[in-house]
């Protein structure tokens, strides 16, 4: 049976980790790659880094830490961030990245989802959504880092990405970003019925049993969380234990 | 010395760090006669069966292979690697593999989410020393739409996935490695090192 996918998320600038209040048990958390170790070993199933560097000059160097990160872990990772070219996708991947993860360039030029899959394979390109609960009971999705309204429908968005060749959905829910009151479930259960790719809850986890309803209720694939982890509150190992409690198929650490 | 096969298809460099960090000496190369002098032959990959078995007739190094394993050198096929060790290939066509293991490469027709992507665990079938260091229901990372079809003579673990889908397969000194161990974590690098001692041996 596939197992559910814990997926921590890692905002990296300028080739380091963004630092919150504390990281738990961490010594230079600087380091992308020595963050990701300490989460491949803690049981994590697959990271994502995300590369915010405001300006896209500095951005090729930045992307340096990905071949770092691909030396420190052997567990699978995306990168996402401000990937704008089929240029872009190229050397991520072949800096070791396993997947690449587009949302504002994708959808300026929906074409991109396309070429990326044909050249790398879907597999390795991942449409980040970020959407919006509007007063008619339906999700726009919003650009730039949530600033804009596309106008788009959420689900619709979902359905056309897979169309044109994405391998797998993360489904970000701006209501619920960062309020740790749950994922947003009726948006994910929605696309997840939309679509026939993997779909990544992300946005919201506060609680174990959070992680429990995204999957029960939504069916998700996988489920992404930073501040829960990042802070300790939530260990990786502790919430997969709960998960196979409730039934849920996990891989636990041996 | 042993050598990772070349012939430009995938990620080579994490195949060739998993192993490193187990200490074997591994070279990349496409040269004919590093294939013939390598003590065993990797041939790892990641793209579709037709554009990689071109590559390796192509470059003439689909007859080394096929040379060096009848006269008893030790292969091992990773991922779509492992696919090429089969008779024949149905992705965008029909075409012939290297036929070292009996059996054809077929879509994964499932009524579940394709391709196959994340973690999943083994069920073992027969023992195997590659085995020597994991236990059944220990999970590995897959990432693949086609799956081996035959006559099961060569498996040795599966994974459910709809169907049984051939993870770990050996056909005497040929073996094949559907998921990727260099991605499988403590697992991935367990399964690797049973190998080494296998390619060592």
């Amino acid at each position: 049976m596939l197992a559910k996918r814990i997926i921590p998320c890692l905002d990296v600038r300028n080739g380091r980790v963004v630092k919150g209040k504390k990281f738990m048990d961490i010594q230079d958390v600087d380091e992308p790659s020595k963050l990701g170790k300490y989460y491949s070993e803690s049981g994590a199933d697959e990271l994502v880094f995300y590369d915010i560097t405001a300006s896209n000059e500095d951005r090729k160097t930045s992307l340096e830490f990905v071949k770092k990160v691909a030396e420190e872990i052997n567990i699978p990772f995306c990168v996402g961030g401000g990937v704008s070219s089929l240029d872009d996708f190229k050397y991520i991947l072949r800096s070791g990245a396993d997947k690449v993860s587009i949302n504002s360039s994708a959808v300026k030029n929906p074409n991109l989802i396309k070429e990326a899959s044909e050249r790398f394979g879907n597999q390795c390109v991942v449409l980040s959504i970020d959407a919006k609960k509007n007063e008619k009971g339906s999700w726009d999705v919003y650009i730039k880092g949530g600033r804009e309204n596309t106008g788009l429908d959420a689900i619709e968005w979902a359905k056309k990405g897979v169309e044109l060749g994405a391998g797998e959905i993360v489904v970000n829910s701006i209501d619920e970003d960062g309020m740790k009151n749950g994922y947003d479930l009726e948006l994910l259960k929605k696309i997840v019925e939309a679509v026939n790719v993997p779909v990544i809850a992300s946005g919201g986890a506060g609680t174990y049993e959070h992680f429990l309803e995204a999957v029960n209720y939504a069916n998700v694939d996988g489920i992404l969380a930073a501040s829960v982890f990042h802070f300790g509150e939530i260990k990786i190992n502790d919430l997969k234990k709960y998960l196979k409690e409730n039934n849920v198929e996990v891989r636990l650490a041996n | 010395m042993h050598v990772i096969i070349d012939y430009g298809m995938g990620n080579l460099a994490s195949v060739q760090r998993a192993f490193e960090k187990l200490d074997v000496d591994v070279k990349i190369s496409n040269k004919i006669e590093d294939l013939r002098t390598a003590k065993s032959l990797i041939l790892p990959g990641v793209g579709a069966f037709r554009d990689a078995i071109k590559a390796l007739n192509d470059s003439g190094l689909s007859d080394v292979i096929k040379e060096e394993v009848s006269q008893g050198k030790k292969i091992i096929g990773i991922c779509l690697g492992m696919q090429l060790l089969y008779e024949k290939g149905f992705e965008y066509g029909d075409y012939h593999g290297l036929g070292l293991i009996k059996g054809d490469i077929k879509y994964l027709d499932v009524n579940l989410k394709i391709p196959h992507m994340g973690w999943n665990n083994l069920k073992f079938v027969k023992e195997d020393p590659i085995l020597k260091y994991i236990n059944e229901d220990e999970y590995v990372y897959f990432v693949h739409s086609y799956y081996a079809v035959s006559d099961s003579t060569e498996l040795i673990a599966y994974s459910q996935y709809g169907n049984k889908v051939p993870s770990i397969v050996r056909n005497k000194n040929v073996y094949g490695i559907q998921f990727h161990p260099e991605k499988s974590g403590e697992t991935g690098l367990n399964i690797l090192k049973a190998y080494k001692e296998i390619m060592e041996s």
